[in-house]
């Protein structure tokens, strides 16, 4: 134990004075918290619409008004033919073509009925989606206001009326859905490519050669190496909590003793998870990209940026196998929902295997090569 | 009583093909200053990484400071100091750091040992504060020693300590192993240098993980078997060139500003010369000269590789 210690301190000040990386530590935090979730917005808040106005009356007029003042549709252009508005599709300035056909008007009063043409850029696949939705709204709810309609409520589209309101997130934007997930990032990035580059690092510059004539033993060394970043890890996921705060006025709603909880045990399983890289790799080159490799894939799987509920679901299963997934989940559910132990218990048996299977595993390959 | 010792120890890398360290079998006794010698991929590397339990060899048993290489292996990591070839302290720590380091985690102090490590440590002292990593290749050697002998340990072990290291230094170094050995440490030190074989109370020549010849400097030199001449004249090339192919020469080779020759029975320095000047050659210079270590190990390279083929 005392030799634990010895190494501590050795470990604590070898990362102490390497001034880059120790900023790079809490700048990386601050930075990506910020940038992150401003830059990031799935958000569609401005389409833009191209209107091809082949009627010039006042019906169509009061459309084109009505789709202008909603906020969402940014009117770019009125064209006189289609063809020309669709030239300015395929220029990528409008989203959206428009096309209100001659005598608009005249049947909608005569004959109670008229259609509309809309085109919509779908390259953006949600872009498309929701400002087709948005347009659509806004048109049905010029219809419902039109003379014809309101003189026979009883017949038209008056039924069912849904009103909803957002919960956890009033104004559903996207940055509260985010920043619980970066935080999440941040802890990841710490716990398994700062550990396995830094014991892989003592195996590329010999050291580790001159610690196995030592009766330093393994579990020393391990330990050795696991601790300080565990240390760094929730002091960086404190200085995010706190950015997290300042910037955003996010602040968990539920136990912070709970959220940490989760931090201590999700660091563990990284930490396993990059000691095991370290196992595996003989130089920092190797570990940094293996370590990158699975980042990629457990980031991009973990419902980070997309619902995994949205995925087919062998990748669901798939994201069940990333420890982020659980953590970012549960991560979202006490910050911004305040869910306490009974709804989160799962996810935190879920990190105590992973940690388990890793550490587990990378002390048995520790073993195995030494 | 042997400090050292190694019982037909093999060692093969890649699944058996790279054959290391080929039934290697030799003591050091207590208190010795003993000289592995042998060219780079000799196999020296592997014999000291068996002896510090970092290897494990295929076959063979091996015993360090009375300790059992395999069963001990614990016991041989307290009373071992390794130096390895390659520099492997923390870059990042200072002098001070690094030497206080490794004597806490074998449970002692700097203080403790300090007579051990005085004369060696004075010299880098007012370096106290310079990360190891910004030391001269000098200097990490002696920081090197100090942290291997910073546990007082019986049996030193010193991989290739003079490798690329400047002249001076060399000779200093010795000096330092020399003053070691006299506190009583057993010292086993690899070098790829011949004229550092002198230097050592005994020497094991080895040459593809085999050993040659096992004895003490004067001796291998004494063993050997015939007489030897340094031949010299304007044109060393064409020399060479020209004695290699006279069949009363047994071997011809460079050295230095001559070239090293051994001829077959009964013929001497005379002849040498006559051939030469009949070969057109002027100013011819042949003596016979006491051999050295490296003349023994071309020797004893050249009889292997003849009984081989």
């Amino acid at each position: 134990m005392r030799v634990l210690g010895f190494i501590l301190r050795k470990e604590f000040r070898q990362i102490l004075r390497d001034k880059t990386i120790l900023a790079m530590m809490f700048v990386m935090p601050t930075v990506q918290l910020i940038i992150f979730p401003l830059a990031m917005d799935f958000d569609v808040k401005s389409v833009n619409v191209s209107v091809v106005d082949n009627d010039h009356s006042t019906y169509s007029r009061s459309l084109i008004s009505k789709i202008g003042s909603s906020g969402f549709f940014k009117m770019i252009s009125s064209a006189s033919s289609y063809k020309e508005a669709l030239k300015s599709i395929e220029s990528g300035k409008s989203d959206v073509v428009l096309e209100i056909p001659a005598g608009f008007e005249r049947n909608l009063v005569r004959e109670g009925s008229q259609k509309l043409g809309l085109s919509v850029d779908a390259i953006n696949g949600s872009k498309a989606s929701i400002g087709g939705y948005y347009l659509n709204a806004v048109i049905a709810d010029f219809n419902a206001g039109l003379d014809v309609n309101l003189k026979n409520r009883n017949t038209a589209s008056q039924k069912i009326e849904v009103t909803f309101s957002n919960w956890f997130n009033p104004l559903a934007m996207y940055k509260y859905n985010v920043v619980p997930a970066v935080l999440v990032l941040l802890l990841t990035l710490i716990g398994g490519f700062m550990t396995a580059l830094n014991i892989v690092r003592e195996k590329e510059i010999g050291t580790i050669e001159q610690i196995n004539v030592t009766p330093i033993k393994k579990w020393e060394f391990i330990l050795g190496k696991l601790i300080p970043f565990w240390v760094i890890g929730l002091i960086v996921f404190t200085v995010g909590l706190c950015v997290c705060f300042v910037v955003y006025g996010i602040f968990p709603k539920g136990n912070i003793l709970l959220l940490y909880l989760f931090a201590i045990a999700y660091l563990v399983a990284l930490l396993g998870f990059g000691l095991l890289i370290s196992t595996y790799s003989n130089n920092q080159v190797q570990a940094m990209f293996i370590a990158f490799f699975f980042m990629v894939i457990f980031m991009l799987m973990s419902g980070f940026f997309t619902s995994t509920d949205s995925m087919p679901h062998w990748a669901r299963v798939l994201s069940e196998f990333t420890p982020v997934t659980h953590f970012v989940k549960v991560d979202r559910m006490i910050i911004l929902k305040g869910s306490g132990w009974n709804d989160v218990k799962t996810e935190f048996f879920y990190l105590l295997c992973f940690g388990a299977v890793l550490n587990g595993w990378a002390i048995w390959n520790y073993k195995k090569t030494s | 009583m042997n400090s050292v010792t190694l019982q037909n120890i093999k060692k093969t890398y890649d699944k058996g093909n790279v054959l290391a360290v080929d039934d290697v079998s030799f003591e050091v006794k207590e208190g010795e200053l003993f000289g592995l010698i042998g060219p780079d991929g000799a196999g020296k590397t592997s014999i000291f990484r068996i002896l510090t339990t970092l290897l494990l060899a295929d076959s063979g048993s091996a015993s360090v400071a009375g300790f059992d290489v395999v069963k001990d292996y614990r016991a041989i990591r307290n009373s071992v100091g390794y130096m390895p070839g390659k520099f492997s302290l923390y870059q990042d720590l200072t002098i001070r750091e690094n030497l206080q380091f490794f004597a806490t985690v074998f449970g002692t102090t700097v203080e403790a040992n300090y007579d051990l490590i005085k004369d060696i440590y004075e010299q880098i002292k007012p370096f106290n504060n310079r990360r190891a990593g910004k030391l001269s290749g000098g200097m990490k050697q002696k920081l090197a020693l100090c942290c291997a002998l910073i546990h007082k340990p019986n049996v030193l072990l010193l991989d290739e300590p003079t490798t690329g290291v400047d002249v001076v230094s060399r000779r200093e170094f010795w000096e330092m192993l020399k003053k070691l050995k006299m506190q009583g440490i057993t010292i086993l030190v690899s070098t790829p240098y011949m004229d550092e074989a002198s230097l050592c109370e005994r020497i094991a020549l080895i040459q593809n993980g085999k050993i040659m010849s096992v004895d003490t400097p004067d001796k291998i030199i004494g063993s050997y078997p015939v007489d030897l001449y340094a031949v010299k004249s304007e044109n060393i090339y064409k020399l060479l060139v020209d004695l290699r192919a006279y069949g009363e020469v047994a071997s011809c080779y460079a050295f230095g500003e001559f070239l090293h020759v051994t001829m077959k029975e009964g013929s001497g320095a005379e002849q040498i010369e006559k051939y030469a000047s009949g070969k057109g050659h002027q100013h011819v210079v042949a003596n016979k000269i006491e051999p050295g270590i490296e003349d023994s190990f071309i020797r004893l390279m050249s009889v292997r590789d003849a009984t081989k083929s």
